[in-house]
C-alpha cells in the first residue's frame, strides 16, 4: 500500500498497515503460518518454539532488532533454537522481553544466548542475564558473534559487527544441545564457530525502514556500497557498479584473508539483503566455488538463499566457515525450522 | 527518617526528575541530533513516564527504585535502557533496609560501576560516566572525609556533574555512536551527561525539599 508521502512528494511502497504495528504484526503471521513450530509467549515480541522448553535440553535463544528475516525466528525448531526476541526494525529488543524469554526456554540444563554484536543487543542481553540470575536460578551463558569483516568498528558496534555467520552459531549450537552437549560444552563449540567464520557484505541498494519511509543512505545508479552492515548503515567503501565476478572476487578475497585458512575443507553460504534474485545469488555463488577451487580449498557444503537479510535491500554477502571434524558433525545434523531444514 | 517518609521522598523525587525530562526533552534531542541519533530525550522521557505510571504505593525503597528501573529498561530501548535502568536495578538493592548516607554512597557507587561495566567506558570517553564519576566521587568524598550531610555533599555533586557536562563538549568520543563522528564529535556536549546532570538536579530539588542542613527531615509536613 501507499503508506507516506515525503516532502519530496516520493513515495515509499510498502505491504504494511501502520508503521507502529510492522513487528507485531509480522510475528502474528508467522505464529499462524507455522504453528507446530513456534508460538508466541504472551504479552511480548519473543516467538518460541512450540514446544519449549524442552525438558533437559539446554535452551539456544537468539534475538535483535526485525528487519533480518528470516532471522531470528525463522531457525526456532529442532536442532536449533529455543527462542527468538524480536525487537523494533533494527533495534535491540528490551531486557525485560530477553529475560521472559531466557525463563520460558530454560528446560533444567540452563540456556546459551547467541548474540549478535551491536552495543545495544551485547548491552541489554547482559542486562537480561543479570536480572535472570538476580529472580531465578536459570544458568545463562552468551556468546557473541563478530563474524563481519569490513569493518572494526562501526556505526553500531565496539569490534566487528555480527552477520550472516550468526546462523552457522544457531546450527552448532542447537545440534550440540540436541545431542545433549551441556552448556559450557556449547557454548565453547559456538565461541569455536564463531572464530573460524567470516562474512562480507555489498549492497547495489539501500534499505528503507517502515518508520523512516525513506533510503538510509543514498547509492548513484552506477554506484554499489561494499562492506555494509544489516542495519541500513554506509559501509566502507564506495566503488563503480562491476559484475557479479568481480564483486564476488572482492568479498571472498576480503573474507578468505581475514581467516587464514588453514584446513581445506569449508562450509560457504551467499546469502541474499533481502531483495536481490535467486538468480543473482547463484551467479555469484557460481564463481565462488570456482574461486575456493582455484584456491585448493573444497567446499564441503554451500547454501545460496536469504538467511539473514536487510529489509528491501539489493545485495549480498559471502559467509565462509573454515570447518573441522567437530563442526561439520554439528552442520550436518537434522534440523527442521521454518527457514532451514538439514 | 521513616520509610513512609523515605517512600514519599522516592515518589516525589521520580515526579521531579520525569518532569524535567520531559520538559528537556527537546533540548536532549537536539543535543543527540549532533553526534547521535537524535532519540535521546524522547526514549529517556518515554521511560520515565512509564516509571510514573508503573509506581505504586508498595514495597521497601529498594523495592521502589527497582521498579523504576525495570521500567526504564523496558521502555527506554537501545544501549540506554541498560545504562539507566539496569544500572538502577543493580544498585537498588543498596536501598533493601532503607536509606540513610551510607547507603546513599552505596548506592551511587554501585549505580557507576554498573554504568561503566555496562557501557565499556570510562572517563574522558565522552559518555554519561564523565558527568556521574565526578558526582559520585565528589559526594562520597562530602560525606565521608568531610561529613557533611547528604543535601550538601548532593549540591556539591550537582556541580561536579554539571563540569563533567562541560568537560564532555571539549573532548572527542570513543564510545558510544558519537565515537563514529571520530573528531568532529568535538565541540558537543554528550547528551548522556547532559541528562543525568538534569536527574541529579532533580534529585537535589527533592532532596531540599524534605532534609534540612542535618539530613533531618524538614517540617512533618514536607510532602
Amino acid at each position: 500500500m501507499l503508506d507516506s508521502v515525503d516532502g519530496k512528494g516520493t513515495h515509499m511502497k510498502k505491504l504494511i498497515n501502520d508503521s507502529a504495528d510492522v513487528v507485531s504484526e509480522m510475528l502474528d503471521g508467522m505464529v499462524v503460518a507455522h504453528p507446530e513450530y513456534v508460538r508466541r509467549l504472551e504479552g511480548t515480541n519473543v516467538l518460541t518454539r512450540a514446544d519449549a522448553p524442552v525438558d533437559g535440553k539446554v535452551g539456544i535463544v537468539s534475538g535483535g532488532g526485525s528487519g533480518h528475516e528470516p532471522a531470528h525466528a525463522g531457525y526456532l525448531g529442532e536442532g536449533m533454537l529455543d527462542g527468538a526476541a524480536a525487537g523494533e526494525v533494527f533495534t535491540s529488543p528490551t531486557a525485560d522481553q530477553l529475560g521472559a524469554m531466557i525463563t520460558a526456554c530454560d528446560g533444567g540444563a540452563g540456556v546459551l544466548c547467541v548474540v549478535k554484536n551491536y552495543e545495544g543487543d551485547v548491552m541489554n542481553f547482559e542486562t537480561a542475564i543479570e536480572l535472570a540470575e538476580m529472580e531465578g536460578d536459570t544458568e545463562v551463558e552468551y556468546v557473541v558473534v563478530d563474524d563481519d569483516v569490513a569493518v572494526e568498528d562501526s556505526l553500531y558496534t565496539s569490534g566487528r559487527r555480527g552477520v550472516c555467520g550468526t546462523i552457522l552459531v544457531h546450527k552448532v549450537a542447537g545440534a550440540a544441545a540436541t545431542r545433549g552437549d551441556d552448556l559450557i560444552e556449547i557454548k565453547r563449540l559456538a565461541e569455536r564457530t564463531v572464530e573460524r567464520v567470516g562474512t562480507m557484505g555489498m549492497a547495489l541498494t539501500s534499505c528503507t525502514t517502515p518508520e523512516k519511509g525513506e533510503p538510509t543512505f543514498d547509492l548513484g545508479d552506477e554506484e554499489i556500497e561494499l562492506g555494509i552492515g544489516i542495519h541500513g548503515e554506509p559501509g566502507v567503501e564506495r566503488a563503480e557498479i562491476m559484475d557479479a565476478d568481480a564483486v564476488t572476487d572482492h568479498l571472498s578475497e576480503r573474507v578468505l584473508a581475514d581467516l587464514e585458512i588453514e584446513e581445506n575443507e569449508v562450509m560457504t553460504i551467499v546469502n541474499g539483503m533481502g531483495a536481490t534474485p535467486l538468480m543473482e545469488l547463484y551467479i555469484i555463488n557460481r564463481r565462488l566455488q570456482e574461486l575456493l577451487g582455484e584456491r585448493g580449498i573444497e567446499t564441503w557444503e554451500g547454501w545460496v538463499g536469504d538467511y539473514m537479510t536487510s529489509l528491501d535491500m539489493a545485495g549480498c554477502s559471502i559467509t565462509v566457515l573454515e570447518l573441522d571434524a567437530e563442526l561439520k558433525e554439528l552442520l550436518g545434523a537434522p534440523a527442521d525450522t521454518p527457514a532451514l531444514t538439514v | 527518617m521513616d520509610e513512609g517518609t523515605q517512600r514519599a521522598a522516592l515518589e516525589t523525587a521520580l515526579e521531579s526528575v520525569a518532569a524535567r525530562i520531559e520538559a528537556e526533552k527537546g533540548h536532549l534531542t537536539e543535543l543527540d541530533s549532533a553526534i547521535g541519533d537524535a532519540d535521546h530525550g524522547a526514549n529517556l522521557n518515554r521511560g520515565f513516564q512509564a516509571a510514573l505510571e508503573d509506581a505504586n504505593g508498595e514495597g521497601d525503597p529498594g523495592e521502589f527504585v527497582k521498579g523504576v528501573g525495570m521500567a526504564l529498561v523496558a521502555s527506554v530501548g537501545g544501549a540506554s535502557g541498560p545504562l539507566y535502568g539496569g544500572s538502577l536495578v543493580h544498585a537498588s538493592t543498596e536501598f533493601e533496609d532503607g536509606i540513610d548516607r551510607a547507603a546513599s554512597v552505596a548506592f551511587a557507587e554501585s549505580y557507576l560501576e554498573k554504568v561503566k561495566d555496562r557501557g565499556k567506558a570510562n572517563v574522558g570517553d565522552k559518555t554519561m560516566v564523565d558527568a556521574i564519576t565526578p558526582a559520585v566521587h565528589t559526594y562520597k568524598h562530602a560525606i565521608e572525609e568531610e561529613e557533611l550531610s547528604a543535601l550538601a555533599a548532593l549540591t556539591r555533586a550537582v556541580d561536579a556533574a554539571e563540569r563533567g557536562v562541560r568537560f564532555t563538549t571539549v573532548i572527542r568520543a570513543n564510545k558510544g555512536r558519537a565515537s563514529y563522528l571520530g573528531w568532529r564529535s568535538v565541540g558537543h556536549p554528550d547528551p548522556g551527561a547532559t541528562s543525568t546532570l538534569y536527574i541529579l538536579e532533580a534529585l537535589h530539588e527533592t532532596a531540599a525539599a524534605y532534609l534540612d542542613g542535618t539530613d533531618e527531615p524538614l517540617a512533618e509536613d514536607a510532602e
